[in-house]
């Protein structure tokens, strides 16, 4: 019973990293109906922007690590990714929005070669100790819990749960609070019907790009956290379970991406601590391909029906 | 750029055609510093064998290819290696996985293929061509089996990659000798190359509660699960193999692998001469300390060009028997004697983990 509690804390705290990597995938769905494969790879940014910026970050809040520095390489991990993110979107996939979806797509794949291999160039191949930016420890629980005080819940695992729902509420506010969010929706709506009422859709599908990077650039430091080493080639497997996330919950539908984390989390850890991990990922991508046949639309999506 | 450089000093020996040796290692990707270090010991003993005159007044040529870590690659670049630089030795590679894969082109090729480090007996059940300079993990299972009964540690939880060769073997092997003398495998956990959150596996050890955890994995992974095993509350010391040996493995674990042990070919710490030599030449080159994999690429390289010298020629066939005689070989890893198997029989240290290095336990023979 612990034990399953345990795998239960476990696959939360990774299926919310996730659920935050799904978020950019289904955003960019929602407004350009393509699936932008490079968007693993900016995780991976924003893990190395951490690395790069921690040591003088920290060193601004005082020497060691604390919550104040951890918030502030958050922040400029965020920024840094949303910036590749947008310049991204401008360089590659603007000058392609006229051709077919697949050339966008394929142009995507080669974005995500060239992170994956220019970032071995620059970063170097070999993984990196990510800084420590705060300390991880197991966190006492108190002993009037009974049996549940065995159970180990790490100050990384709330942190990276805590961090996940307030990006969530703030993403939540953007999109249904704000004239952007409101322009965001129309956009995802229909697009040319959208334009005709006013809607700047360069800068929506800019901010759209900005907002899931950063999402991604925060899943980069968040898993860290938990999980200091960090490689080039990191954002290959999350963005691929990330991208059945947002599948699963429906892509275009932002609960439902976080939702799929979730679920895709918790699944992972359960294969892992009562079956056999040989299965884990074979079993994620027979979750995928089960969506696709009994419910393409995800668990949150709504169909769309093709208008002729 | 090394392999300009030995262009480039081969280029002003006097009309002397170089020997062409092809080595591949995996000098990018997850286990880079695997390649990194291996490929620094196979050029140094180069380096140093072409300063002393070459071999038959040759001079040699060492063309290195980058497999990239990446399951596929060593089969097209060991037949690049062969069909199109025309080389007359293969040196490769440090992960079993990746020498299972050049072995078959060696062996079908009939071109004389030393391993430096892969441990896995299958590497050399391949054929006749091919060689290693290390021993298997048969005697490394039972020698950190053997370590974990006589510190008195009765129930010993095993965690292994299964994408490795080299790990499975080695847990294999382990737990055969373990259970055969009244040990007891209380859990049997398995991850995989590349996985970053081992939450979901030491939970489920920890709930066994042993004396012990063997880890027979890579360094990268190996990092990561003794950092959150830490945070886990799990205090049993970790065990591990010579997959141990890694540039980051400290700089990601921390002070969480203080108190574990593993096996392992060499120990900078060694007083004898030729040991120390190589350090300081190897320093001197480089920078830094040598590790198990930089000692074994500078012993297979040197044990190559010995064999040249004794054939006499590079025909692969004489160069082949030339290798299979070699007995008694003063290398920096231990006195080294080629068995029939092709595996080299020669004694494992046990280190330990402390104040940020590691450190002589005991010396095991074979």
């Amino acid at each position: 019973m612990i034990e399953f509690l345990q795998q239960l804390i476990n696959g939360l705290s990774q299926g919310a990293i996730y659920g935050l990597i799904a978020l950019g995938y289904t955003m960019v769905f929602g407004v350009l109906r393509f699936i932008n494969f490079a968007h693993g790879d900016i995780y991976m940014l924003g893990a190395y922007a951490g690395f790069y910026t921690a040591p003088k970050l920290l060193a601004l809040t005082g020497c060691g690590p604390s919550y104040a520095g951890a918030a502030l390489v958050l922040v400029a991990a965020m920024a840094l990714c949303a910036a590749a993110g947008v310049a991204i979107e401008r360089l590659c996939y603007r000058p392609l929005r006229s051709q077919p979806r697949l050339t966008v797509l394929i142009a995507a794949i080669g974005v995500s070669l060239f992170l994956e291999n220019g970032g071995q160039y620059f970063f170097g191949a070999d993984p990196r100790a990510f800084p420590e930016i705060i300390s991880d420890a197991a966190i006492e629980l108190p002993a009037s819990w009974g049996r549940f005080s065995s159970l180990t819940i790490t100050t990384s695992q709330v942190i990276v749960i805590g961090s996940t729902l307030v990006l969530l509420a703030a993403l939540r506010a953007v999109v249904m609070k704000t004239r952007t969010g409101m322009a965001m929706r129309a956009l995802s709506l229909n697009p040319l019907a959208a334009s005709l009422m006013g809607v700047n859709t360069d800068a929506v599908i800019s901010f759209t790009f900005a907002i899931g990077s950063a999402m991604a650039g925060a899943a980069g430091i968040l898993t860290s956290i938990q999980q200091p080493s960090i490689d080039p080639l990191m954002g290959i497997n999350a963005g691929l379970k990330a991208f059945v996330a947002a599948v699963l919950g429906g892509i275009g539908n932002i609960p439902g991406a976080a939702l799929g984390g979730v679920i895709i989390g918790i699944l992972e850890a359960l294969v892992v601590g009562y079956i056999n991990p040989t299965y884990r990922d074979p079993l994620v991508f027979a979750v995928l391909i089960l969506v696709l046949l009994f419910k393409p639309s995800g668990l949150l999506g709504q169909l769309e029906r093709e208008k002729v | 750029m090394i392999r300009f450089l030995t262009i480039f000093l081969a280029a002003s020996w006097a009309s002397a055609a170089p020997i062409p040796i092809g080595e591949f290692a995996s000098l990018t990707g997850a286990s880079a510093s695997f390649g990194q270090s291996s490929h620094k010991g196979t050029a140094l003993a180069i380096e140093e064998i072409n300063a002393a005159g070459g071999v038959l007044g040759w001079p040699l040529q060492l063309i290195t290819e980058d497999d990239q870590s990446q399951a596929g690659q060593p089969a097209t670049i060991v037949r690049k290696l062969v069909s199109q630089d025309k080389v007359v030795a293969i040196l490769g590679e440090v992960a079993s996985s990746k020498s299972l894969e050049a072995a078959p082109i060696c062996q079908q090729c009939r071109i004389p293929m030393i391993s430096p480090a892969s441990t896995n007996p299958k590497v050399t059940e391949v054929g006749d061509y091919i060689f290693r300079v290390c021993f298997i993990d048969p005697f490394q299972g039972t020698v950190m089996s053997k370590f974990a009964r006589e510190n008195g540690w009765k129930k010993v939880a095993v965690l292994t990659d299964v994408k490795q060769d080299y790990s499975v073997g080695l847990a294999e092997c382990f737990i055969r000798d373990f259970k055969a003398n009244g040990g007891e495998i209380v859990r049997e956990q398995k991850y995989s190359t590349g996985d970053k959150d081992f939450k979901p596996q030491l939970t489920s050890i920890k709930a066994a509660q042993p004396d012990a955890i063997f880890v027979p994995g890579y360094y990268a992974e190996v990092s990561l699960i003794a950092k959150q095993a830490k945070i886990f509350g799990i205090k049993v010391p970790l065990l591990g193999g010579d997959g141990w040996v890694g540039d980051s493995l400290l700089k990601v674990a921390g002070k969480s692998l203080d108190g574990s042990f593993f096996s392992g070919h060499f120990s900078g710490d060694d007083a004898a001469p030729k040991v120390r030599n190589f350090v300081a030449k190897f320093q001197a080159k480089y920078g830094g300390t040598p590790d198990d994999m930089a000692a074994l690429g500078y012993d297979s390289a040197m044990i190559l060009a010995d064999a040249i010298r004794r054939a006499g020629t590079t025909d692969p066939a004489a160069l082949r028997d030339a290798i299979a005689a070699t007995s008694g070989h003063d290398g920096v890893t231990g006195k080294i004697t080629l068995d029939a198997q092709r595996n080299a029989s020669k004694s494992a240290v046990i280190l330990t983990i402390g104040d940020g290095g590691f450190h002589f336990v005991k010396k095991v023979g074979p």
